[in-house]
């Protein structure tokens, strides 16, 4: 069973009517299966006005397994791991949780949503969590600090760290 | 020697602790307060160990696969009848009920449609599941529309082509084990697939472990019931000892196939060491892997004339081919100094303070006390597998024995006892030195100490006679020698157990377990 033409109509179907905030590239044209999301944070979350690289990968067995997300541009979020290339826990994304017939627009406006109402009971930074839970106006300062540092300008979804060219090669080796 | 004395004392304290139960001891497992409990009187019960209980002792009964599936039929019968639902539907809703009849049919007396709903049935009962082909289908997960797709859909009105439930239903049962609480593909729909929908669809081959995953959640989901954890074996075994009951009680039962083990942890009888030390332990010796790596060698040299010694047997008493020395494999210690009333080779001797002065003193002599246990803990577990492997050897030689002794099968099992023995009573031994890693000093622990000395004396002996070649095994004066030693290194070892297990289960764990020991880390 070949996931093509669904990620194809999901393509087509995002194109034709792009969600909110949204904008979605292919970095090359023969590999379907990557693509290269630019999330605006919505107004109403502490990561306005950041905009923020995610990198979906679509296995093989896509839709039957869910799709990867990582986040290509660094992010201060108690469930999205405070690195480059950050993992993020979301709890449809879970194999047990996954259904086939989620779509990824689905999936992108729940990412959305994290970032107006992170998930601390759910957390993948444990100290970032307790800073949510308990200092509030601590955390918002960092996250900001973050995204003046991080999720300004045009984004970039190579980048390992400040070093500039990692290159094409290693991003296409980790999706691959 | 006061060992003698201790013997009798323990023995008559024991038996004036022991509360009279053994006359209930058949009837059951009752009073564990079992709701779901098959009658009785189907005799399906395999109760073991139902003699005297000894305080170290919990109750269990061993079920096999038949038992498993009757206990479940019969239940699935119970809902059906009273609730007049299917068959299909009753089983949902007892695994959605994690098999609890009682507070299923107490929720759905008060509010059907919501129970209904939650446990993934919708309420209209309807015709049988079958295949469809509907004119200008799309399939939501493949987006194939080509005319004539054959499609499937649950109660809740969701369809999809055949292939991807087949796909979807084939990774759900074969990749991740999931049987019970196979929800429709949609999203955000919670209807469970039933077992009549199921085997429409896919191949008998994933039927049938459909349905073995469907059996193994009656023994998962119950808090009672756990499968015993040896390979190829189907059991499962009922107990009634709860999670908290855990440090003061250490559950060893044993299944049908002879497997014995700990139904708080699931791992190897741990006797006497309570599940959480046993976890500290196997942590702090996965941590500290590397340090204690050395100790797995099986040669060392002979401490007077340094020529390389194997150790190939289960017995700590060594003798060098070359010069004769005779010496202990564990502390390398004169051998004529074993066996007597300073024999000391368990206990470590903590330095007197002066000389742990600076901080890397003491954790040198952290190390080393460590070391002490680790060393004796993997020794028991080596000479435990040497003592097999030796045993292996023995049988053969039994077969040999016979012919040439003329004595009969039944007059040889004496060493397959004394086998028995040294495996069970290494396997206590090895986790006594876990154990005594954590205990504090104070006259309970020498009590401990002492038992441990015993029972390590009175198996090393046995273990040696039991090297003996196989034309000397057969002098009758040996064999009387090594059937004493057999009962006596059993009776050891439950004189130890007893202790222990009293001990935890009065409460004295504070006083018994040195909080400092607890404290570390790994
Ligand atoms: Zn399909
Ligand atoms: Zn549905
Ligand atoms: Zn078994
Ligand atoms: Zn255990
Ligand atoms: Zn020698
Ligand atoms: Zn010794």
């Amino acid at each position: 069973m070949s996931s093509s033409k669904r990620i194809t109509k999901e393509l087509t179907d995002c194109t034709t009517t792009p969600p909110p905030n949204i904008s979605i590239t292919l970095p090359s044209d023969s590999n379907i299966s990557l693509w290269h999301i630019t999330l605006s944070a919505p107004a109403e979350s502490v990561y306005y006005p950041g905009k923020f690289g995610i990198i979906v990968q679509f296995p093989l067995e896509y839709p039957f397994k869910p799709p990867q997300i990582t986040f290509a541009t660094r992010i201060y979020h108690p469930n999205i791991t405070n690195e480059t290339n950050g993992s993020i826990c979301l709890s449809l994304l879970k194999t047990d949780n996954w259904k086939p017939s989620t779509k990824i627009v689905t999936v992108l406006e729940a990412i959305r949503q994290l970032l107006v109402e992170p998930q601390p009971d759910d957390p993948l930074e444990t100290r970032i969590a307790e800073q949510y839970k308990n200092e509030r106006k601590e955390f918002e300062k960092e996250a900001r600090a973050y995204v003046s540092k991080y999720a300004k300008g045009q984004v970039k979804f190579n980048v390992v760290d400040g070093a500039g060219a990692a290159g094409e090669g290693q991003q296409a080796g980790r999706a691959s | 020697m006061d060992t003698d004395d201790e013997f009798m004392s323990t023995v008559s304290s024991e038996e004036d602790m022991l509360p009279d139960d053994s006359d209930n001891d058949l009837s059951g497992v009752d009073d564990f307060g079992f709701d779901d409990e098959p009658d009785p009187d189907l005799d399906i019960h395999h109760d073991i160990g139902q003699k005297k209980r000894a305080p170290y002792d919990v109750k269990f009964t061993v079920y096999q696969p038949q038992d498993i599936q009757q206990q479940q039929d019969v239940l699935v019968n119970e809902v059906n009848m009273i609730l007049d639902i299917s068959k299909e539907e009753a089983a949902i809703l007892l695994r959605y009920f994690r098999w609890n009849k009682e507070r299923l049919l107490e929720d759905y007396m008060d509010r059907p449609n919501q129970v209904l709903e939650a446990a993934g049935l919708s309420q209209t009962t309807s015709d049988p599941p079958k295949l469809e082909v509907i004119p200008g289908f799309c399939c939501d997960i493949c987006c194939e529309d080509e005319g004539g797709l054959q499609s499937f859909a649950l109660k809740c009105g969701h369809r999809f082509c055949v292939d991807c439930y087949r796909h979807y239903l084939g990774q759900k049962i074969r990749e991740e084990g999931e049987a019970a609480r196979i929800q429709c593909p949609a999203e955000g729909c919670n209807i469970i697939i039933d077992a009549r929908s199921l085997d429409l669809l896919v191949t008998a081959e994933l039927t049938e472990r459909y349905h073995k995953l469907l059996n193994r959640t009656y023994v998962e989901d119950k808090e009672t019931l756990k499968w015993c954890p040896a390979p190829d074996c189907q059991n499962a075994i009922e107990c009634g000892i709860k999670k908290k009951d855990l440090p003061r009680i250490v559950p060893t039962v044993s299944c049908l196939c002879s497997h014995r083990f700990c139904f708080g942890c699931i791992l190897n009888d741990h006797q006497p060491a309570p599940c959480e030390l046993v976890k500290k332990w196997l942590k702090k010796c996965a941590d500290d892997s590397e340090t204690a790596n050395w100790i797995s060698a099986n040669t060392k040299e002979c401490p007077k004339c340094n020529s390389t010694i194997e150790k190939n047997g289960g017995c700590n008493h060594m003798t060098c081919r070359k010069c004769k020395h005779e010496f202990c494999w564990m502390c390398m210690g004169l051998w004529s100094e074993h066996g007597t009333s300073w024999y000391n080779c368990n206990r470590f001797e903590e330095k007197s303070g002066t000389d742990a002065r600076d901080a890397q003193a003491k954790s040198r002599v952290s190390l080393e006390r460590y070391l002490h246990y680790y060393n004796r803990y993997a020794n028991h577990e080596q000479s435990a597998r040497l003592d097999k492997d030796l045993y292996t050897k023995t049988e053969k030689k039994m077969v040999q024995l016979q012919k040439e002794s003329g004595m009969s099968w039944i007059e040889v099992q004496y060493l397959s006892s004394a086998s028995m023995a040294l495996q069970t009573c290494r396997q206590t031994l090895m986790w006594t030195y876990a154990f005594a890693f954590y205990l504090a000093r104070n006259n309970l622990t020498e009590i401990f100490e002492d038992n441990q000395k015993d029972l390590e004396l009175a198996v090393e002996s046995l273990s040696e006679m039991f090297e003996k070649p196989v034309n000397e095994l057969a002098d009758s004066k040996l064999k009387v020698d090594i059937m004493d030693k057999t009962s006596y290194c059993n009776k050891r070892r439950i004189i130890l157990l007893d202790d222990t297990a009293q001990n935890l289960a009065e409460g004295l764990r504070s006083l018994y377990l040195s909080p400092v020991w607890l404290r570390i880390k790994s």
